[in-house]
């Protein structure tokens, strides 16, 4: 599709230039004594009417020799010839139109009038179609520039996408030899306690790669991925890692991006409960109120041993991802006081999606 | 005493997780001559139980709560064999590579196990690396201490580095100021400043570093030479290239 003609307020601006353009040349046109200004306005009007249509047809020359790749002699020769073809053939029309035009008794004698004048419609007809060559290519330049920019922009989009994807499906490699470590253990002194934690492990592990490839997810099933890993934890830390959790059932249809609070929950119980030697309490509370989700992930952790990061991966990946997801909708509070960890997340409630 | 009895290795066991101390125990019962004296579940436990039982032999694990592994052979000495045990920090194993340590890996298998005793068994009496130094090369490249453990009998003390007012070098110890006590810690003052982040400690003396908050004032003092004055009032000497050195520190953060 020719670019002048496809967004309409462009082929508007293109055809109001022209207005100016047929002024000129009728100014041009009238000399005292030989070309009377009706005289030019008559035959310049209809003849830039058809001329304007003429001059579209730049945009195939131009496409055909694009700046960069043709060399300096061959665009001349191209735009110079067809200028002089295109301005020969409106020099003849304009002809025809004034031997019209003469028959009329109004415009009697027009024909000859306007022959005096062939020679200054060649030159405009010639420089104005130059000026459409010109102006082909500085469109044909911007719109590059436009798609250059849209493509560059596309494939930052699927980086981050493949970066968040790749963060979601990280199983800390730690928590998994501790985890193999422990049912290692649990094989002689108790079996069935070995098998259990064996399966809770296979879960969770399954459920990370299953998880990671939706877009969301019930609140639901999040939890569910939880209680595995912190149920294999306990095995690991027993009654150093104590837990609470207070979600009202409805709040646990809400949706969220999968695994996003995984990393968090990760993060309480590496960075909060095992630096303390006699461990401490993690809580979970959430709630839905007027389609906004709130949820905090509470931790005690030792402020003398665990250096504060407010900024960490973890906290960082989980910023990026709400982000991401929400925009300005979503807000994300980390506080550390009093020995207690918290980070709250809130976002708007995701509706559920209406199907068929 | 029978002959068997004069073999008898003495071994502790040290780790914050008590499935990960039933493997090690489980291990070593098939080795008569090998005595668990202790177990422990953090490292306060390990010190007082090294001054009490003199073990021949350390399983330690390396990521415990308040105290590493790396904190606890560094108040202990390297005087007694240890074998380090880690799940997945591969710059400790890194560390452990370079300084020829045995360590290890999670789950601990028995082959593993065995190798690693026997070696350690051919080692006795050896010393180990100095602890800093090991630690050091266990930190992630621009990561410096944010902490300092001190040692008096079987009392453990953590000095946060913020807490630091300056050290000062008395032969092979360093004294630590902080809070208005002076902590005795056997290491080199080069040793340490390799440990303390230099955007915030500046050895301004051959023997002394100091924390560049506390500097209130520099003073000339004789031909070449200023005194650092402190916030408490404390007067630290400054040398040439300490006082350079300082001038650098003030320069960035202006």
């Amino acid at each position: 599709m020719h670019p002048l003609l496809s967004p309409i307020n462009r082929f508007g601006l293109y055809l109001l230039a022209w207005v100016p353009m047929a002024g000129i040349l009728i100014y041009l046109m009238a000399v005292p004594g030989k070309l009377g200004g009706l005289d030019a306005a008559i035959l310049i009007i209809p003849l830039c009417l058809v001329y304007q249509f003429v001059c579209l047809s730049a945009w195939y020359s131009c496409k055909a020799a694009p700046l960069q790749k043709s060399s300096g002699q061959r665009l001349w020769l191209t735009h110079l010839m067809a200028a002089a073809i295109l301005s020969l053939f409106w020099v003849l029309l304009a002809k025809l139109l004034a031997f019209g035009l003469s028959q009329m008794p109004v415009f009697r004698g027009l024909d000859s009038r306007f022959a005096s004048q062939v020679s200054v419609l060649f030159g405009a007809g010639f420089l104005l179609y130059l000026l459409s060559v010109a102006s082909h290519y500085v469109i044909l330049a911007i719109d590059d520039s436009n798609q250059a920019e849209a493509r560059a922009q596309e494939t930052s989009i699927l980086a981050r996408d493949a970066e968040l994807k790749a963060l979601k499906a990280q199983v800390n490699p730690h928590f998994l030899f501790n985890s193999l470590n422990s049912i290692s253990a649990l094989t002689t002194v108790d079996p069935a306690k070995a098998r259990e934690m064996c399966i809770l492990l296979a879960e969770f592990l399954r459920m990370t790669l299953g998880l990671g490839e939706k877009a969301s997810v019930p609140l639901s099933e999040e939890l569910t991925l939880l209680h595995r890993y912190l149920a294999i934890e306990k095995v690991r830390f027993g009654a150093r890692l104590r837990m609470e959790e207070d979600i009202p059932e409805d709040t646990k249809s809400v949706k969220l991006p999968p695994l996003l609070l995984q990393p968090l929950v990760e993060n309480a119980v590496t960075h909060g409960i095992a630096n303390l030697p006699d461990g401490g309490m993690l809580r979970l509370s959430g709630q839905s109120r007027d389609a906004r989700v709130s949820l905090t992930i509470e931790n005690t952790f030792d402020p003398d041993s665990t250096p504060i990061r407010k900024s960490g991966r973890g906290l960082k990946n989980v910023r990026d991802r709400l982000e991401a997801r929400y925009g300005k909708e979503a807000g994300m509070f980390v506080s550390a006081e009093n020995g207690k960890f918290r980070v709250q997340l809130s976002f708007p409630a995701e509706t559920e999606e209406v199907k068929g | 005493m029978s002959k068997k009895d004069e073999k008898k290795i003495t071994a502790l066991i040290v780790d914050d997780e008590d499935l990960a101390r039933l493997v090690l125990r489980e291990l070593t019962q098939t080795h008569p001559e090998i005595e668990v004296v202790a177990e422990c579940g953090n490292g306060f436990e390990a010190v007082k139980a090294v001054a009490e039982h003199n073990p021949d032999l350390i399983f330690l694990d390396v990521q415990m709560p308040k105290l590493s592994g790396f904190d606890v052979l560094e108040l202990i000495g390297t005087d007694t064999p240890v074998i380090f045990v880690t799940a997945y920090d591969q710059y400790a194993m890194r560390a452990f590579e370079v300084h020829a340590v045995d360590y290890l890996l999670k789950p601990i298998g028995r082959d593993r196990f065995e190798a690693a005793l026997e070696r350690a068994k051919s080692r006795l009496g050896e010393k180990m690396p100095p602890a800093p130094e090991l630690a050091a090369a266990a930190r992630l490249p621009k990561q410096f201490l944010d902490r300092i453990v001190v040692r008096d009998g079987t009392r453990v003390t953590l000095i946060p580095v913020g807490k630091l007012d300056y050290a000062e070098a008395q032969d092979d110890y360093v004294a630590l100021a902080s809070d208005g006590k002076k902590h005795l810690k056997q290491q080199t003052i080069a040793s340490l400043e390799t440990c303390l982040d230099p955007e915030h400690f500046v050895r301004v003396h051959r023997s002394y570093i100091v924390n560049f908050e506390r500097v209130v004032r520099i003073e000339p003092y004789g031909k070449d030479s200023r005194l650092a004055i402190l916030a408490d009032g404390t007067r630290l000497p400054v040398s040439r290239a300490g006082y350079a050195r300082l001038k650098t520190l003030l320069d960035q953060r202006t």
